[in-house]
């Protein structure tokens, strides 16, 4: 082929004798062209261009050199780089044609100017004043030239510099300016959307404009504003209808027709923007029916962009408040597409299938023959199409049909885009709707082994959460563990090299938790696999960090083996893996530390967590005698380094009417006016939040020091165990027999495809009892998954719960477990466990929290019966009271707590011998629940017994004299923001905690705006309901602060932002700003 | 939006490229051999879009394509432009391009790169959809070349030039993209 074209070319330059010069110039580029494509490798076509790169450079600092050779060089320059060859030095001569040259060396010098350079290049600096100047030009090609460059690329900082001239275009007379000024707007409003703000009257007079086609450029405006927020624009409908109903009538000149449909594109731009407008608002979508019923008969034609407008009408129609006629036809469009022998259409169908099949499930088992086909379509595209397709209506039914399907695909699949996106869809439909146990895990490894390193990190890490957390029952849950070991050892016996990272490291951690369960396995064959693993070369030592501590959970007795380990070990260059290894040795050395840092099975809360790190004081005291400074916490330091750049960093100190007054200047900017610092603390937050999302790393490789020093408290609050008050049902086991298992019979492949139909669409049918839109509602969950940042905690306060009498407990434990399930609240089971805390607290303190009112109002012997119930035993019954006194009984509080800030009594429940009352009483450091227990009968009642089970709390159990059992049960939750206590801070003292912490949440809330006052008004009404502590307030802005019983602290930071309370939360507590949010937004919502 | 349109042949090799989104250059290349590798194994009867490919953006974008004879139109565009309107937007280019250069073929677009990019100019602008009426396109094209022929007409030559190579007998050159094609209009689709 070179030499056709180096014949071709040889031959140009006889056609060129009569212009020489012109000839000339042209030439260097056909000839650069031409030696270019007779060379043969890659290495000789660099080193040409380098040389032409050079003989251009030479040109253009030569004075002599013409404006006409200037362009020629350009288009050059424009070539090399198209092939990728840096030609930077041309750059500045682009923008200097543009300046100087008369209208073609402008024309070159724009284009070479938007094609090399990027918005935020400099040199753009230089190209203003000329864009300035153009845009002025009476001369309409150069204003054209001007615009085009002013939206290919523009420097941000420089548009209201010519901002006001692309306005004063909207009016010029000439139709094609009109239209690039719309345009050069829009992407103004991409760039910086607050500088246009004030021209959106202009962009509407745009689309009123007489000429179409400038009407056609704003519709991309609206398209975008429309999406940003419908509702402003919900008055426009109407125009818009108009609008589609003119162009769809053909009121449009001829000109603007496509192969004789009007106007296509702003038919499919506005059914876009109606189908925006209509969405989830029925009064707009009456307005469009009408129109769209009409562009739906209309565009039955047949051509291809018919055919666009046709599926942009589908999805409107399947996108705005439904109506049933235009439902059908849609229906039917779907069908002629999904049909359709034309493959871009039936991309198209499977597209619209996929999006509508939420609405309407019948309409996938129509075509089930169709997507059965396309499932063994030749075109990848197709096939992963319809495979979403299937993904969206995958149930219980049909799951292992369908995910052995996407296995399948997944493993013909080199795309590893596609691969990362499908392989989280297996794992997510696995977890939801697996039908057992040997499947399930069988499923997680493919992905792993399939999904491999590419995988997204949530995979393994929900995977081993979910084996973790467990479900229902203890049983079940070892069941699946007992599983996955089995199926691992198997895996691991087998070539273990191709394995990915990922999958190994799942592997090792379940080993090492669960390698106990399987009592038929000698734990000597499970660390004998694992250290044969620790051998191979493709192992990383991310991996080998696994293995380790793995080993170390399981080495207990048999320390032979793992001394060897250890010792092997001991000499290796990473330093993590040898302080491992000494761990190791230590551990299997003295198995009464390993059973007492290792514990074994569940009873984790049992590890006692010296938080205050007092065994190591004899160091700290040793090493500050030998001089070493003394420690100090990070947010200290911070503040102490910002000291040294000598600012003012206190935000809350006596400058802190300037800070705050420049802080809403500058608008939601950090109340610290510091962006070094909130910077910082914006990093840490992600930091927290990284690992607070990959907590199940850290509790496979117990790590023993962090970054904040000892963990291990961590860990007391997130290894497995079975939520003791789980009170959700079993799933009904899918029977086997339902579904089908398409096993291929080569005789009969029409019968094979009818039977794959059969067992994907299972499930769908209309009679079927499963719902397709009932995915929330409907399939028993295999694996019910639990709301995600809270999991861990919420089943450690139900093993606080059992340890509650121990005396060792964690205060940092229970304060999770408060938080967390508070954060839980639909949850009753874990709603009631953060409540479990008061008996605990106060029994601690030796207080008696139930009272019984009939006892002469003095304090019980309460006991503490199996850590979970606790039995008043009341003397004495002397008074009676009638039921209806409740509103009294605060009177009837002891005298010793009488002073305290309390809640209202609030009746629980009664029956007609007794009635229950309860009420909140705030301590300091503990929650008290006083219940009163009034007898409404005329008899006297002796001896009540009352039990309380504070697992459930659910049920209080209460027995009379009589012997008769009386159940009553506790409807009312107590809310949680009982543990929330005022912390009276000065604003100072608030300015340095504000840096301290971490932890922080912004967010809009409702502002109370009834009264004079709205932000003192709000602040009152927040402080009245969740017992908060308003530290100060200053003109638009007030500090708030509460914390927990247990110490931890919140501040709130609030500002009027207009009709808003722009609220924003730090604490040292990751939740617990998500949680006091809540509550203020639900105490205003109630106020 | 559209972020990038990228001409190339069935070798690889650029005519054209067109970022509306900004990539570093060698990035700008990787994309370029990527799509190339991406399209150039799609047999001609399979569909003219491709998803998610990782470079330019990951989902939301996707790679609408039309071959013609020696050469690939691809354009990248994201989820707010409609598939077969892009792909009848490419339909209308090449069209304007056989118009202006009357046959056009890939030497076309390699001796006259500026011009093809001042065509493209009028048809997306920044990455919008500005023009899709081909004799509208035409109007401004020639209203710029006119402008041009008034410098006094030295820069018609080459395209004179060319036209005479073009009317040589060159068999072995695939010269142009694909004729046929380009007039005779997208067949029409089978009727519901």
């Amino acid at each position: 082929m070179s030499d056709v074209v180096e014949k071709t070319l040889t031959a140009l330059p006889g056609l060129f004798d009569s212009q020489t010069g012109a000839a000339k110039i042209t030439n260097r580029l056909r000839q650069l062209i031409k030696s270019i494509t007779e060379l043969t490798s890659k290495h000789e076509e660099e080193n040409l261009i380098k040389q032409e790169l050079s003989a251009m450079k030479e040109q253009v600092s030569s004075p002599n050199t013409t404006m006409k050779q200037m362009r020629e060089i350009m288009v050059r320059a424009m070539y090399c780089e198209m092939l990728g060859y840096d030609a930077s030095f041309t750059y500045i001569h682009a923008i200097k044609l543009a300046q100087q040259g008369g209208l073609l060396e402008k024309r070159v010098g724009y284009l070479a100017v938007s094609l090399f350079l990027n918005e935020g290049h400099e040199l753009l600096l230089l190209l203003v004043n000329t864009v300035l100047k153009d845009l002025q030009s009476t001369n309409l090609i150069e204003a054209c030239m001007a615009l085009t460059v002013v939206a290919q690329v523009f420097p941000k900082d420089m548009i209201p510099a010519v901002l006001p001239l692309v306005e004063d275009k909207l009016s010029h007379p000439k139709e094609i300016i009109r239209r690039k000024a719309v345009l050069a707007l829009y992407k103004f409003y991409l760039i910086a959307p607050n500088q246009v703000q004030h021209i959106h009257a202009k962009f509407r007079k745009a689309l009123c404009d007489k000429d179409p086609g400038v009407m056609t450029s704003s519709l991309h405006i609206y398209l975008q504003l429309i999406r940003e927020s419908p509702d402003s624009y919900k008055d426009m409908t109407g125009s818009f209808v108009t609008i589609l109903k003119q162009v769809v009538g053909g009121k449009l000149p001829l000109d603007f027709n496509y192969h004789s449909v009007p106007a296509p594109w702003l038919q499919i731009q506005l059914l876009r923007i109606l189908s925006l407008l209509g969405k989830e608002d029925q009064s707009t979508s009456e307005l469009m029916y009408e129109v769209l019923d009409e562009s739906l008969r209309r565009a039955e034609m047949n051509h291809n962009i018919t055919y666009a407008i046709l599926y942009e009408c589908v999805k409107a129609v399947y996108t705005i408040h439904p109506k049933a006629e235009l439902l059908e036809k849609a229906a039917r469009c779907i069908g002629n597409f999904v049909l359709s022998p034309k493959i871009n259409l039936k991309y198209l169908g499977l597209k619209a299938l996929t999006y509508v099949v939420q609405h309407d499930a019948k309409l996938a088992l129509q075509h089930q023959m169709t997507i059965i086909e396309c499932l063994d379509h030749s075109d990848f595209t197709i096939k992963r199409e319809t495979l979403e397709l299937l993904f969206r209506i995958t149930n219980a039914q049909n799951v292992t049909v369908i995910v052995e399907k996407m296995l399948d695909f997944l493993r013909i699949c080199n795309d590893e885009h596609t691969i990362i996106h499908l392989v989280g869809k297996v794992a997510e439909l696995a977890e939801k709707f697996a039908p057992d146990n040997s499947w399930f895990i069988q499923t997680m490894n493919d992905v792993f082994s399939i999904g491999g390193d590419l995988l997204q990190q949530d995979v393994p890490n929900n995977f081993l959460r979910l084996l973790a957390e467990g479900s229902e029952s203890k049983e079940e849950d070892d069941q699946l563990r007992l599983y996955a070991v089995d199926s691992y050892l198997t895996v691991l016996k087998g070539h273990t090299s191709h394995l990915p990272q990922c999958f190994l490291q799942v592997m090792s951690w379940v080993l090492g938790e669960y390698a106990h369960l399987q009592e038929s396995v000698d734990q000597r064959e499970v660390i004998r696999l694992l250290t044969q693993l620790l051998d191979q070369r493709s192992v990383s030592s991310e991996t080998r960090v696994w293995i380790l501590s793995a080993l170390t959970k399981i080495s207990e007795g048999q320390t032979d083996l793992i001394l060897d380990l250890a010792e092997s070990l001991s000499s290796s260059q990473d330093t993590v893996l040898r302080q491992q290894a000494q761990e190791l040795r230590h551990l299997s050395q003295d198995s009464q530390l390993h059973e007492w840092a290792l514990p074994r099975g569940a009873p984790w809360d049992g590890i006692e967590v010296d938080s205050s790190l007092s065994f190591l004081d004899g160091f700290v005291s040793e090493a500050l005698a030998a001089g070493a400074a003394p420690y100090k916490p990070p947010h200290q330091r911070q503040e102490e380094l910002c000291e040294d750049r000598a600012l003012n960093l206190e935000p809350y100190g006596f400058s802190l009417p300037v800070s705050l007054s420049s802080c809403s200047i500058t608008d939601r900017q950090s109340p610290t006016l510091l962006s070094v610092s909130s910077g910082l603390s914006g990093n840490s937050t992600e930091l927290s939040q990284k690992a607070g999302s990959s907590t199940l790393i850290l509790e496979g490789v117990k790590r023993v020091w962090g970054k904040d020093g000892y963990l291990p408290q961590k860990e007391a609050t997130a290894p497995p165990v079975d939520e003791p008050s789980a009170a959700v049902q079993p799933p009904s086991q899918q029977e086997a027999a339902e579904r089908i298992e398409p096993r291929p019979d080569p005789s009969t492949q029409n019968q094979d495809k009818q039977q794959l139909a059969s067992s994907l669409f299972v499930g769908l049918g209309v009679g079927s009892s499963m719902s397709l839109l009932g995915k929330s509602e409907a399939p028993p969950l295999r694996f019910r998954k639990k709301p995600r940042p809270h999991e861990s905690s919420s089943s450690s306060s139900g093993t606080s719960e059992r340890s509650s009498d121990s005396s060792s407990r964690s205060s940092r434990n229970t304060t999770d477990s408060f938080l967390y399930s508070s954060l839980l609240e639909e949850e009753p089971a874990a709603s009631i466990s953060a409540f479990d805390h008061t008996p605990k607290s106060t029994t601690a303190n030796g207080l008696a929290q139930n009272k019984d009112t009939k006892e002469d109002r003095r304090a019980n012997t309460s006991q503490i019966l199996g850590g979970d119930m606790v039995i008043v035993r009341p003397s004495t019954i002397q008074d009676k009271h009638p039921p209806s006194v409740s509103s009294d009984l605060t009177a009837l509080l002891p005298a010793d707590l009488k002073d305290l800030p309390h809640s209202d009594v609030i009746s629980l429940t009664s029956d007609p011998s007794l009635s229950l009352s309860s009420c909140r009483l705030f301590r300091d450091e503990a929650l008290l629940l006083v219940i009163f227990i009034s007898n409404c009968t005329e008899t006297v009642i002796k001896d009540v017994a009352v039990q309380l089970t504070c697992e459930e709390l659910k049920t209080v159990s209460l027995r009379g004299s009589v012997g008769s059992v009386h159940s009553l049960s506790l409807g009312h939750c107590p809310q949680q923001t009982s543990s929330v206590r005022p912390l009276v801070v000065t604003t100072e003292e608030y300015g340095k905690l504000w840096l301290s912490l971490s932890h922080d949440v912004k967010q809009n809330l409702k502002l109370l705006t009834d009264a004079g006052d709205p932000l003192r008004t709000t602040l009152n009404a927040l402080k009245d309901a969740l017992q908060l502590h308003v530290v100060d307030i200053i003109g638009s802005e007030g500090i708030v602060a509460c914390r927990l019983l247990s110490g931890a602290p919140c501040l709130l930071h609030c500002r009027v932002n207009g009709t808003a309370l722009a609220m924003w939360l730090r604490s040292p507590h990751p939740a617990l700003p998500d949680c006091i949010l809540y509550h203020c937004q639900r105490a205003l919502a109630h106020h | 939006m559209i972020k990038a349109i990228l001409i190339f042949n069935n070798h690889g090799k650029p005519r054209l490229i067109r970022f509306y989104q900004y990539f570093a250059e060698d990035m700008q290349q990787q994309i370029i051999r990527e799509t190339f590798h991406l399209v150039s194994k799609r047999d001609d009867n399979v569909c003219n879009f491709l998803e998610g490919g990782s470079l330019i953006g990951g989902s939301d974008y996707k790679l609408i394509y039309r071959h013609y004879a020696t050469l690939y139109f691809v354009f990248c565009v994201d989820s707010s432009e409609s598939e077969l309107g892009i792909l009848d937007l490419i339909q209308v280019f090449v069209e304007t391009l056989d118009k202006c250069f009357e046959n056009v073929c890939e030497l076309d677009l390699i001796f006259h790169m500026d011009k093809v990019h001042y065509i493209l100019q009028e048809v997306v602008m920044g990455g919008m959809v500005l023009e899709t009426n081909m004799n509208e396109i035409v109007a401004q094209v020639e209203l710029q070349n006119r402008m041009e022929k008034s410098e006094g007409g030295l820069s018609t030559a080459p395209a004179r030039a060319v036209s005479a190579v073009k009317n040589m007998n060159l068999p072995e050159i695939p010269r142009n993209i694909n004729i046929g094609d380009i007039n005779i209009k997208v067949p029409s689709l089978s009727p519901f």
